[in-house]
């Protein structure tokens, strides 16, 4: 029996834009990256932290909007790579604008309860991109499957 | 999804072990706990991770606010937590510095009365 691949395959999600459907994003995006053996558990672990920050992210954008349209999350499987998309219908932010956290030693870190999402993705996947959509952001995750890397970090 | 919390006191702690996924919908639930124990005078906390299965942002938002509060009261909060996957979240975000990390509930108990090996 041919091994089986996810190789060339999208996979799309809706889901509507509500706090207990996170969770639901984790599982489909976890359980696709674990069917492909190129993947370490460490970094599926990493993907599924980012996904859920995006569309953390994208919840709370169209919170914000009061849009109560769904976000998408798209899954493509490629020979090398996967990637995910994550997309809001919120207003769209830009990431350049979001505030600069003070250094983890000062006391005024701890004024800084939200927001620790954004900054923490990069340090997940390999690849990451903000783009704006016109009705919202964008968010793509790239993680390499080639050779055994543990991320850009 | 199921989070667990529960409250036990150990040696003037009140130890807080939470179970299960900590995210935008389960953190809500961990926050107005911890918030509960600190209004109800608890103000050395140990919050027990062993058995948190997945901890995004949102968790760790919990946690800087429980410190916060905890020290406007003189209090601490220490943390218990050995799986390398959430203490990853930690370190990405440079909390571990904000944050004494113990191995063990003993170990946080014995740490956080005296000793110290907080930052």
């Amino acid at each position: 029996m041919a091994d089986p691949t996810v190789a060339g395959e999208v996979i799309e999600l809706e889901i509507p834009a509500r706090a207990e459907f996170v969770a639901l994003a984790r599982l489909v995006v976890s359980a696709l990256a674990a069917s492909d053996s190129n993947l370490a558990d460490e970094r599926i672990d990493d993907l599924k932290l980012a996904v859920s920050e995006a569309c953390t992210n994208a919840i709370e954008a169209h919170s914000a909007a009061g849009s109560s349209e769904r976000v998408l999350v798209r899954c493509r499987a490629g020979n090398d790579s996967l990637e995910v998309y994550v997309e809001d219908r919120g207003h769209g932010f830009d990431p350049a604008q979001l505030p600069d956290h003070p250094p983890v030693t000062d006391p005024d870190r701890l004024k800084f309860e939200r927001g620790l999402g954004i900054p923490l993705i990069p340090a997940l996947v390999d690849e990451v991109e903000f783009n704006p959509t016109g009705q919202g952001t964008a968010v793509r995750l790239v993680m390499r499957l080639s050779g055994n890397g543990t991320g850009p970090s | 999804m199921d989070l667990g919390l529960d409250v036990e006191e150990r040696d003037g702690f009140a130890v807080l072990s939470v179970r299960g996924e900590v995210d935008v919908y389960t953190a809500p639930r961990f926050r107005e706990r911890l918030i509960e124990l600190v209004s109800e005078g608890k103000h050395r906390i140990i919050v027990d991770l062993e058995g948190v299965d997945f901890l995004d942002s949102t968790g760790l938002g919990v946690l800087v606010g429980g410190l916060k509060r905890l020290r406007s009261h003189d209090g601490d909060l220490l943390l218990v937590c050995t799986q390398s996957r959430i203490l990853k979240v930690f370190e990405i975000t440079g909390l571990t510095k904000v944050f004494s990390i113990f191995d063990s509930v003993d170990a946080a108990v014995a740490g956080g009365s005296g000793g110290g090996t907080s930052p």
